[in-house]
């Protein structure tokens, strides 16, 4: 039982990743990529670390797959801000459908 | 046999990620298809530890996580400060 469920949640996580790189070539700009891209390093990678843990149930393997969870989902955030702030600020294209453009200009940001 | 499929599962995310590491017309592009290609490495390497004595391949996906973060903030620094 315990098997099936860690297989089960290891299949979603690949997938997800899979999801993840199908996103990364076929999305129409910059923005919607990072979209695919960061919910593979979160939630794909939070089911392969869910599966292990429960595949393993030792103090060793336990840690280890809480350390690097809450290290992806701490640092996956802040380098996507970093990442599109920086894309934004030096005007990366937008997708031809956009319809809301709320990118800040240079001159109205006040901290950079 | 589950492993073995979502290695293959990891791997071809990581091909398409590759092509728009190739491909991607801006510099941002390139640095969010090198930040994917990293979480598939740690993603591949969790997967990986699966077997016995396999909490020395989490040591290693923590590590290259870590490498990975860094990585991809100085690369948005410099974009920001190129332009």
């Amino acid at each position: 039982m315990r098997d099936w469920i860690a297989g089960a949640l290891t299949i979603v996580g690949a997938t997800l990743a899979l999801l993840a790189g199908v996103g990364m070539l076929r999305m129409p700009d910059l923005f919607t990529r990072m979209q695919a891209s960061t919910k593979a390093s979160t939630l794909g990678l939070g089911c392969l670390l869910t599966g292990l843990a429960i595949q393993h149930p030792e103090l060793s393997f336990v840690i280890r797959a809480l350390s690097i969870g809450a290290f992806m989902m701490l640092t996956t955030a802040v380098s996507a801000h970093a990442i599109a702030r920086a894309a934004a600020l030096s005007g990366v294209p937008l997708w031809k459908g956009t319809r809301v453009d709320e990118r800040p200009t240079r001159a109205s940001d006040s901290d950079a | 046999m589950i492993s073995t499929v979502a290695l293959a599962m990891l791997a071809l995310g990581a091909i398409f990620a590759f092509v728009r590491l190739m491909r991607g017309p801006t510099l941002p592009d390139r640095v969010i298809a090198i930040d994917l290609i990293g979480v598939l490495i740690v993603c591949t390497l969790v997967v990986s530890a699966s077997g016995n004595r396999g909490a020395v391949f989490l040591d290693v996906a923590l590590f290259i996580a870590l490498i990975s973060f860094v990585g991809t903030v100085a690369y948005a620094r410099y974009v920001e400060r190129e332009q």
